[in-house]
């Protein structure tokens, strides 16, 4: 597989958010507005990198059957480098992603990664796996808090385009399973259309 | 470079460097951050004070103290505040547990005629776009320059003389509850400091 095809795969063909369909849970529960989805996003491609990186130079260094936890320490120690940082010095995020940062530790994109990919090749294209699965996630879950938003409040990036109310379901929790169900649908028909 | 062996030496000496070096890397993160953590907390809490407390001189977080709270809450913090030595009241952090989901943080100013100032909201977990409301000025502002002897802290449903957010009267019930106790608690304050 070419380095293009490694990085770009993350975005479409294996999303992993409307692809794979893995790390639900901050993917569904953060997204009430697109700065919350981009938020979140950054936040855990930057541990996908890092992790993706460490692995990816230890993974001989690494007896196989202790492998898990030792990339479980790894990732929950760059997960509390962005915990602390955030809360240092982006105060308000922080705020409003709370316990979702703590949880990267447990977003299965991170260990799927390195387990699937970091551990098995070279330093250079796991990096270029994390940045490309990392941006993709990213795009996917300011994607849905995005339309959340706009759907939702009636704003895009905290900036107010109708007054008043919206649809408000968007906002709560059924908004956020609708919303991602019609993204699915979406990608799907252009992923058909491309093929062809 | 071949793999390591899964023997139980490595195994043991390869947690233990990984262990080690991940604790080294937090604890000093942890350093770095731990000084704009604390700053970014202490500016919260005063802009928090100084939305709720007109001019202050004094510094109202270092004079804090706790007074016992109302039965079955912990202690709540006062801040008492001074402009140039004259006493112009406090700020009270309280908080109810009958939220709809969940504590509600309030910041409740009071003058020393025991009228309230103005009220910031903290912290709460409400229903988007229905609980969360009680942040707007058009429910908090009612309670502006009220004093809570003449204006009975409970929503009109129970017989007080608070409007409830439409289709939010849990959340409003809460944050009422949270003014009553901020009142009680200042009511002690007040006390103990003509006691001394």
């Amino acid at each position: 597989m070419s380095n293009l095809k490694i990085f770009s795969k993350g975005f479409i063909k294996e999303n992993p958010v409307f692809v794979l369909l893995l790390g639900m849970c901050p993917a569904l529960a953060v997204t009430s507005s697109a700065i919350n989805g981009l938020g979140m996003g950054l936040a855990t491609l930057f541990v996908l990198v890092m992790s993706n990186l460490v692995v990816s130079i230890i993974k001989n260094l690494v007896p196989d059957k202790v492998r898990i936890p030792v990339f479980i320490v790894i990732i929950a120690s760059f997960v509390t480098v962005v915990d602390l940082s955030m809360a240092g010095f982006a105060p308000a995020l922080h705020a409003a992603l709370g316990i979702f940062i703590p949880l990267i530790v447990v977003n299965c994109i991170v260990l799927g990664r390195s387990e699937a990919f970091a551990s098995k090749n070279n330093v250079k294209t796991s990096l270029l796996d994390g940045l490309g699965m990392g941006l993709g996630f990213t795009f996917a879950l300011t994607l849905l808090g995005a339309v959340r938003e706009i759907l939702g409040s009636g704003s895009i990036f905290g900036f107010k385009f109708i007054p008043g109310d919206a649809i408000l379901a968007f906002i709560l929790a059924p908004g956020a399973f609708i919303a991602l169900g019609y993204l699915i649908a979406i990608i799907n028909l252009l992923k058909k259309r491309y093929a062809k | 470079m071949a793999k390591k062996e899964s023997t139980f030496i490595n195994m043991v000496i390869t947690l233990f460097v990984v262990t080690l070096l991940a604790s080294t890397a937090l604890g000093f993160v942890y350093e770095v951050t731990k000084e704009p953590i604390a700053k970014a907390k202490l500016a919260k809490k005063t802009a928090a004070i100084k939305n709720v407390m007109p001019d202050f001189s004094n510094n109202p977080v270092e004079a804090m103290y706790k007074i016992p709270g109302p039965e079955g809450y912990d202690s709540l913090e006062i801040y008492p505040a001074e402009n140039n030595g004259k006493d112009i009241g406090a700020a009270v952090r309280t908080y109810s547990k009958k939220g709809y989901a969940g504590e509600v943080w309030l910041m409740v100013g009071f003058n020393p005629q025991g009228e309230i100032i103005n009220i910031d909201v903290l912290e709460h977990k409400e229903t988007p776009g229905l609980g969360t409301k009680m942040a707007d000025a058009q429910f908090k502002d009612q309670f502006t320059g009220k004093h809570p002897e003449e204006y009975n802290l409970k929503v009109k449903k129970d017989g007080g003389d608070v409007d409830a957010i439409t289709a939010a009267t849990i959340s409003s019930r809460a944050f009422a509850e949270a003014v009553q106790h901020a009142w009680e608690i200042y009511q002690k304050a007040d006390k103990g400091e003509s006691n001394e």
